[in-house]
């Protein structure tokens, strides 16, 4: 008892680092309302297409990989270091390894990259891979900047005071490390010459093609995916104030999701020159990843069992167990689109677009923001959020945008699939490619419509939480009072 | 020797399997059950001061 009561003074020492962790929150809400900005700007250009406005920096091919990127790469990314690097020096009770100096490097190398990419991208420069666009020197410099944060991330579990390594450091390790080998082998290529951006692909043809959606598909899956598993095994279980449902589950989750994800990206590619056997194992690996996914689904839920009326009271546990919940979906539903009888009919189509905005907003943005809620107090060391009420009408707004877009792209999609898929009697397509972009028109006004909630929601995060570091509490009716915290003895 | 390893390797599935049935077996085997699940509190020891909510 002794050992442990000695732990726990040391743990009290303020020796965290938590600047850095400060620095990447801000990075992620900046990044992350400049991202459902750019989002929004191109949903509506794609209703009205004079918002092209004529000139090549603002044409949808340019501002597309800078939302794309921004959402992934700067929301997402600074989402997964703030959270990360927090987690891991608070489950491993040791600060940061390498010091003030490797993390301050970390965050300006990281938002360098951001910003070379971005202007690239609008000025023209792309190696055109998706989520792979930027051109050798940025890949170069993301690898350095990739590395030390590796660096930084497993030294700090080497140095670590507590004997296990939480699952959601597993979670956080996996991405780190699955990412770099996707980023290096996917960016190999030659530079047409040292001072030019240019370069080419050192793959040719179905190779190439594969070797790109081997990187997209788990970029999906361990960007997206299993980085913020890491998030979810940490924050949901601190906002509800129970631990995991089931820590041996969660490490089943984790083995399953990492031998089986990695073989999942030819469903990109159905119906293409990659071989037919390479096609079905895809899709196999896909099918089969419904286990993993749900496994993680019913472990994050379940958490809650017997504090269910938190849901009610603590909008901050709310985005997180909804993002859960939209979890659980996307990952039904993107199995579902991996057969390849279902793929002759969604893809190309806005399904996939759907489909994909379902898991982004509603379960990686989702989880971020219950995250972020969690984090801001915390880091600043103020008593509490200034608004409740204002995560309440986040969450809301938020939810309803998220709404009417998956259902908008639904509608679109499928009757997108089904107009170029249609003959008449003589085996002739009935309809030309126009008339189904004409179709569309009114779920693209829908669609950006609630792009503008979701951004509004966003908005309204941004100020909450500036009022939050300035230690300000809004006179607001308060929450109600759940049974669990009625049953609690005052402190 | 060398044929020998490559009809092993063309099994691989069978192996991969194989680690994976002997992950599911070590975690559920019922006497690591209450270590394991000791685990899930890691996240909970680091309280530096009640947080006032």
């Amino acid at each position: 008892m002794a050992s442990i009561a000695l732990g726990r003074v040391e743990a009290a020492a303020p020796a965290y680092n938590e600047d850095v962790v400060r620095w990447f929150t801000i990075a992620t809400m900046f990044w992350g309302i400049v991202g459902f900005l750019v989002g929004t700007y191109i949903a509506f250009q794609l209703a009205y297409p004079v918002l092209n406005l004529d000139l090549e920096w603002t044409t949808f091919g340019r501002l597309r990989p800078v939302h794309t990127s921004a959402v992934i790469f700067a929301f997402g990314g600074n989402a997964l270091m703030a959270t990360s690097l927090y987690v891991v020096q608070r489950t491993c009770r040791t600060p940061l390894f390498g010091g003030p100096l490797l993390a301050t490097f970390l965050f300006w190398g990281y938002q360098l990259f951001i910003v070379l990419a971005a202007v690239g991208y609008v000025t023209g420069i792309t190696q055109g891979r998706e989520y792979a666009e930027p051109e050798w020197y940025v890949d170069l410099w993301l690898t350095i900047v990739w590395v030390v944060y590796l660096i930084v991330f497993f030294g700090t579990i080497l140095n670590r005071k507590e004997p296990h390594i939480y699952v959601a450091n597993w979670f956080f390790l996996a991405f780190i490390v699955t990412v770099a080998m996707l980023h290096i082998v996917n960016n190999l290529a030659v530079p047409v010459s040292l001072l030019g951006a240019k370069s080419y692909s050192l793959f040719a043809g179905v190779q190439d093609a594969l070797t790109q959606w081997w990187y997209g598909h788990n970029a999906v899956g361990f960007f997206l995916t299993a980085g913020f598993l890491g998030i979810m095994y940490y924050f949901v279980p601190k906002q509800a104030e129970r631990p995991v449902y089931s820590y041996r589950l969660s490490i089943i989750h984790f083995w399953a999701l990492i031998f089986l994800y990695i073989w999942a990206g030819p469903h990109h590619l159905h119906f293409t020159a990659l071989p037919d056997w390479a096609q079905v194992l895809g899709m196999t690996f896909s099918v089969m990843l419904w286990m993993p996914s749900w496994g993680g689904m019913i472990n994050g839920l379940m958490t809650l069992s017997g504090a269910w009326d938190k849901l009610r009271t603590d909008p901050v546990l709310r985005f997180l167990v909804v993002s859960v919940a939209f979890y659980g979906m996307s990952t039904f539903e993107g199995p579902l689109m991996s057969i390849r009888q279902v793929n002759a009919l969604s893809h190309y189509t806005d399904w996939t677009v759907g489909h994909v905005h379902s898991g982004a907003l509603g379960w990686v943005a989702f989880v971020t923001f219950g995250a972020v809620y969690y984090l801001v107090p915390r880091l600043w060391k103020v008593q509490r959020l200034y608004s409740l009420r204002l995560v309440e009408w986040h969450f809301w707004i938020a939810t309803l945008g998220i709404v009417l877009y998956i259902t908008a792209m639904w509608v679109s999609g499928i009757m997108q699939g089904l107009m170029w898929r249609s003959y008449d009697s003589l085996g002739f397509l009935q309809f030309s490619f126009i008339e189904t972009v004409e179709a569309m028109h009114p779920f693209y006004v829908i669609r950006a419509f609630g792009g503008v909630l979701f951004l509004a929601g966003a908005l309204i995060m941004a100020y909450n939480l500036y009022r939050t570091t300035k230690g300000d509490i809004r006179v607001e009716e308060p929450m109600p009072v759940g049974a669990a915290a009625r049953l609690a003895p005052a402190e | 020797m060398i044929d020998l390893a490559t009809s092993l390797r063309e099994l691989w599935i069978v192996w991969l399997v194989l680690l994976f049935v002997g992950i599911v077996v070590w975690t559920w085997w019922p006497s690591r059950k209450e270590k394991l699940e000791r685990h899930a509190r890691i996240p909970f020891e680091d309280e530096d001061r009640p947080h006032a909510r």
